[in-house]
């Protein structure tokens, strides 16, 4: 499957396709939409984390001049409580639909109750202050151990534990129990000279997108319904809007418009169902945005945990056993992602003995929502502290304790599947050698830390169309929403097939109408899966191609071969012709040529990363500085250096501000009280160095160029990173995120 | 004939037995024939003749769709993990 063979177009830095326009702000985002007649949607939201919802009158509201239409989740359909396949996963659609509109309990300060459409945003949110909701408060529950008490208040009556088919008897907040078992956890850690063990805490963490959720709806009066909105899969918009509203697919198309972030939290759907539900009582169409404080209490963060790691070794160094408990809070709705953080947490080592328990926990919070290597983050903050605290017990370097112990192919995860070629020993090695790695390091209250991450990766299906111009030049068709410069990347994958320029090909993001099912731009996929659909369609168009030289030069199809972008005739008459100069011949030999491509691989090939940092601590304020930090990552293939660079460099920023500044910060009823960007401290570049990206290419067997998904596992390592380097420079193993100031004070004993 | 890694979480139905390998050419006919050896265990990994929602397949380390359709070769060794999509989890 793997191509060996150099690249005209692959590993070079064209100039994005769509760069011209986002630089000059040309490009159309969802709060750019305008339409005849449209009208402005607002959201009323619950002011209590945990309450029963009693009534609610929408009367006062709906007799305010300017108001159009109200909704509550009367207006949906009756949800029944079954399982909804949305082809991305299965979800319970009672949860799901609640968590747009809540029907009998709020769980979460921020959770939508109503919606209004008006004929301005101010009525709307006017009209929002009309409507008498009369509640019923509940103690809310805030943490996942509390949460998991026998006596804690249940957010669900019906919720019961489920182990892999077997449901429980008694309700709980604890919607399910995982496990993985490798070979016998008590043996090994008999076999062990040390063990350490300790707990660790996550704070709850939001993407932190620039740009807020939007979404306007409109209904033909056919009962067509189009959505112009802002997300990170048009089609998982589809079938989410299809299942709430109980509405046939064929009759909802999606359009998505620029987007600017996500980082998973653009997949699950918020006020897209509202606007459709808006546009359907109105007959107009209707746009609903959210500001700020909206998409941090009503949209999903990453999940707050608990975790407890013991991992045990030999004195030479050998990991003979790694157990882990990890309690994931999952928000309101069940969902945490428990599970790739149970899949992911040892991934970088070989061990023999390993026993994994995950827990996936609701409690009163926004319903989590995937972040960036979900759940990947949080274990490799507990496991990654372990592995550092062992090297140094041992007196081994932390880099070449991992060496010792590091994953290859054929290797078991602890999860079971064999891994096949991978890149953990690669990044290890490469950040050893690394001059960051082998420069001085002694000032005092400086510190240097180091630490590993996996990511699985997903394929999932993408379908690519080609249409070929007369010119030389092809468009691209696809259905993945460019966050990171895929469009670029799946064009040069085209483009190289064609030997063509990245320059010649023009890709565009369409519509549900206008492609094939292509999954989420989510799981790290798109360069690998759309791009894999984008060479197999351009393999088509390169076998149109062919059977059209062959007719004009009336020789056989299997004469005619195809290299650096010219076609020549072999066995006997020596023609030849550019791709150029026969898209120029389409007409007379045949007509147009449309190619196609549609994958649905399962070699995604998982990626590692290794990262080294260094720190300086602030002995008076605790505040902790980044002075340095390399980031070493395997891209299988880098078919744009510049974008995987960038991922390389928002994930570790992201993991930074994880590590040091972001949470949510509740009260004691459950209200975030730092609900905007001023007191959510993410970090800036004022606050970073340049984050040096260094590429390791192991090339992955399951896509033709090697590619491997680059978008995720650089926010795995840097939380156990940088706390490896504070322990470093002051001796304090911090096990609670953030390390914030004040932590870092209280650690120190100074508060 | 293909090889099941039993999750752990089911190792009550197998006697403890971690691999257990059984015939069949698509993934229904191999959790069949798991059925007949250990009853109850189609029940922890199926309903209404479909994988459980929230269940993937990785068929020889790769993950499949999650369709009990999947055809598996004579060799092939099959786990059943947590389904991940578009790199979010699944709720049940």
């Amino acid at each position: 499957m793997l191509e060996n063979k150099e690249h005209k177009v692959i590993g070079t830095r064209p100039i994005r396709h769509d760069g011209v326009d986002k630089v000059t702000g040309r490009a159309l985002y969802g709060a750019d939409f305008q339409a005849a007649g449209l009208l402005h949607g607002r959201v009323l939201r619950s002011p209590h984390a945990h309450a029963r919802i009693r009534s609610i009158d929408t009367s006062r509201a709906e007799a305010l001049p300017g108001v159009k239409g109200v909704v509550t989740a009367k207006d949906i359909p009756d949800a029944a409580d079954k399982i909804a396949d949305l082809g991305e996963g299965a979800v319970n659609l009672k949860y799901l639909c609640d968590n747009i509109l809540a029907s009998d309990k709020v769980l979460y300060k921020g959770h939508a109750v109503a919606a209004v459409a008006a004929t301005n945003a101010h009525i709307a949110e006017e009209a929002c202050t009309l409507i008498d909701v009369e509640y019923e408060v509940l103690p809310p529950v805030l943490e996942v151990r509390q949460a998991m008490e026998s006596d804690a208040p249940l957010l669900h009556d019906t919720l019961k534990t489920t182990s892999l088919g077997e449901t429980a008897e008694e309700p709980s907040n604890v919607a399910s129990h995982i496990q993985h078992k490798l070979g016998d956890s008590e043996k090994g850690f008999a076999e062990a000279d040390i063990v350490v063990e300790r707990e660790f805490v996550t704070g709850t963490v939001h993407q932190g997108y620039i740009e807020p959720h939007n979404a306007t709806a409109h209904f033909n009066a056919d009962g067509q319904l189009t959505i112009w909105c802002s997300t990170q899969g048009a089609f998982t918009v589809r079938e989410q809007v299809a299942e709430i509203l109980q509405y046939p697919i064929s009759k909802i198309k999606v359009v998505p418009m620029e987007i600017g972030g996500g980082f998973g939290g653009k997949i699950s759907v918020y006020i897209k169902p509202v606007a459709a539900l808006l546009a359907k009582k109105t007959g107009k169409p209707v746009k609903v945005l959210m500001n700020r404080s909206e998409v941090f209490e009503g949209t999903g963060p990453t999940p707050a945990s608990f975790m407890r790691v013991k991992m045990g070794a030999t004195k030479e160094g050998k990991i003979t056993a790694a157990e882990a408990y990890l309690a994931f809070e999952a928000g309101a709705y069940p969902g945490a992602p428990v599970g790739p953080g149970a899949m992911c947490i040892f991934a970088p080592y070989n061990i023999e003995h390993v026993i994994i328990d995950g827990y996936d926990v609701v409690v009163n919070k926004p319903k989590t929502a995937p972040y960036r290597a979900p759940g990947a983050p949080n274990a490799a903050f507990a496991s990654e502290t372990i592995v550092d605290e062992i090297a140094e017990k041992l007196d081994i370097d932390p880099l070449e304790l991992r060496l010792l112990n590091a994953a290859k192919e054929g290797d078991r995860r602890a999860d079971g599947p064999i891994h096949p070629r991978i890149g953990c020993i690669e990044t290890v090695e490469t950040a050893k050698a690394h001059p960051h790695y082998t420069a001085p390091n002694g000032k005092k209250h400086h510190g240097r830390g180091v630490a590993s991450g996996y990511w699985f990766n997903i394929g999932l299906e993408s379908s690519v169309t080609i249409n070929v111009n007369s010119d030389g030049t092809i468009n691209l068709i696809e259905g993945s929403t460019d966050i990171g410069g895929t469009r670029a990347s799946i064009a040069m994958q085209a483009a190289e097939v064609l030997g063509i320029p990245a320059e010649s090909v023009n890709p565009s993001v369409v519509d549900t109408n206008s492609v094939g099912y292509t999954a989420v731009t989510g799981g790290s996929r798109t360069t690998y899966a759309t791009g894999y659909a984008a060479y197999e369609a351009a393999q088509d168009v390169k076998r149109q191609m062919i059977a059209r030289a062959a007719k004009l030069w009336e020789v056989d199809e299997a004469n005619v071969q195809f290299a650096d972008g010219e076609f020549s005739s072999i066995n006997g008459k020596e023609e030849q012709i550019s791709f150029r100069d026969l898209c120029g011949r389409l007409g007379e030999t045949g007509g147009p040529i449309v190619g196609s491509g549609t994958v649905n691989p399962g070699g995604a090939g998982g990626a590692y990363a290794t990262h080294v940092v260094d720190v300086a601590v602030d002995e008076d304020t605790g505040k902790v500085d980044i002075l340095r930090y390399t980031a070493v990552q395997d891209a299988g293939k880098a078919i744009h250096p510049s974008y995987v660079e960038g991922q390389i460099q928002g994930g570790a920023v992201q993991g930074i501000g994880w590590a040091l500044n972001e949470e949510y910060i509740y009260n004691d009823e459950g209200t975030m009280t730092n609900a905007s960007f001023l007191d959510y401290r993410m970090p800036t570049c004022l606050d970073l160095p340049m984050i040096d990206a260094v590429i390791v290419e192991v090339p992955n067997p399951g896509h033709p160029y090697g590619v491997r998904g680059v978008g995720e596992v650089p926010i795995v390592p840097p939380m156990a990173a940088i706390a490896n380097a504070i322990y470093d420079a002051i001796g304090i193993r911090m096990t609670e995120l953030p390390m914030s100031p004040d932590r870092l004070l209280k650690a120190m004993g100074k508060i | 004939m293909p090889i099941v890694a039993i999750p752990s979480l089911l190792r009550n139905l197998t006697n403890g037995e971690e691999s257990i390998t059984v015939p069949g050419t698509t993934i229904r006919e191999v959790i069949n024939n798991l059925e007949t050896r250990y009853p109850g265990m189609k029940a922890r990994l199926c309903e209404d003749d479909r994988l459980k929602p929230g269940l993937a397949i990785y068929i020889n380390g790769l993950l499949t769709r999650g369709s009990i359709l999947e055809s598996v070769d004579a060799d092939a060794e099959i786990h059943f993990l947590p389904a991940i999509g578009g790199g979010m989890a699944v709720s049940s």
